[in-house]
């Protein structure tokens, strides 16, 4: 049982990384568009 | 647009719930594994989902290099249809199939192939299917990445160790391995040639997604047998299941790629504008 939840959890854990390296781009992104913008 | 996404994205997380649900708890206990077959339910619609993202990747890297030569653009659009076409006739050509294989699921695979092609042709430009092809190899290698760690995590229990060398397991980490360096190429080659360069890699890289997905019919390995075809066999109430974290993995693919690919669009834009910038400084620094 103990496999199936790591394998699981791990699935998930995986997924939310990825999203979460999604997040930070987009915050990036908006950062420079703030800094054209002002030039 | 922007109202579609939340709603789509909650109806997602929705049907991954269910699906979680069906996996857990619906789906019937296995006899001889246990509960930690219900590991099958994450590993495999994660495969098909990566294999399926490659394979997007594959028309989309083949479109942006035809795409500069009309000539080019010609003959692979009918290579596209002959593709179609070829596994319709299959039936009378090939026999006897491979044991497993039905002429009912080439030709369908055949037309969704013809059919995928014309639709990336139709919906993307030249620029956007390099795009496309950036975040659809992007999203399957985490994909690819679920089922490199979920198969030990299966295998551990029931075989008794986590990895062994056996062709499926090696064919699919050496998939795993071409798609992250595609990856590293597009993010660190400063080349202007890099699309051109991911693009060729895509291609010769994607022959490795068969070479997986049929490793398993045609060598012998520990990997269990294909639950759809081939020699293996599976409950009804089990193929339900799996098909719908299929389905809910498959729109939450979906979503991602769409997020990645606005995300990707807008990047491009603005390091385009900044080279644009920087290109005019200096003049105006002379100015």
């Amino acid at each position: 049982m103990n496999y199936l939840y790591a394998a699981y959890a791990v699935t998930w854990l995986i997924h939310i990384s990825y999203l979460g390296t999604l997040v930070r781009r987009h915050n990036r992104l908006k950062r420079e568009i703030a800094e054209l913008k002002k030039d | 647009m922007k109202r579609v996404f939340p709603l789509l994205a909650l109806l997602t997380a929705g049907l991954l719930g269910y699906a979680l649900y069906q996996a857990l708890v619906v789906a019937p206990t296995e006899r001889t594994m246990g509960d930690v077959q219900r590991i099958f339910y994450y590993h495999v619609p994660s495969a098909w989902t990566a294999f399926l993202l490659f394979f997007i990747n594959f028309l989309a890297s083949v479109q942006f290099l035809v795409r500069t030569n009309e000539t080019a653009d010609r003959v692979a659009s009918g290579v596209a249809i002959a593709i179609g076409v070829g596994a319709c006739i299959a039936e009378f050509v090939i026999r006897p199939l491979p044991a497993g294989m039905h002429h009912g699921s080439i030709a369908t695979t055949g037309l969704a192939v013809t059919a995928l092609y014309f639709v990336i042709h139709k919906l993307f430009s030249e620029p956007s299917v390099d795009i496309l092809a950036q975040v659809t190899a992007e999203v399957g290698v985490v994909f690819c990445t679920v089922v490199l760690v979920t198969g030990p995590l299966w295998a551990r229990p029931v075989w008794g160790i986590w990895w062994t060398w056996d062709i499926r397991l090696t064919s699919t980490l050496v998939l795993w391995l071409i798609y992250v360096s595609y990856l590293l190429l597009r993010k660190f080659s400063t080349s202007g040639e890099t699309p051109v360069l991911a693009a060729a890699l895509a291609v010769f890289g994607a022959l490795d997604v068969p070479l997986v997905y049929f490793s398993i019919w045609f060598f012998r390995t520990q990997h269990p047998q294909p639950v759809i075809g081939g020699g293996g066999s599976i409950d009804p109430r089990m193929m339900r299941v799996l098909m719908i974290n299929w389905l809910a993995f498959l729109c939450f693919a979906f979503l991602v790629c769409w997020s990645r690919y606005r995300l990707e669009r807008v990047q491009r834009d603005v390091e385009e504008t900044q080279a644009l910038e920087a290109l005019l400084e200096p003049r105006s620094a002379v100015q």
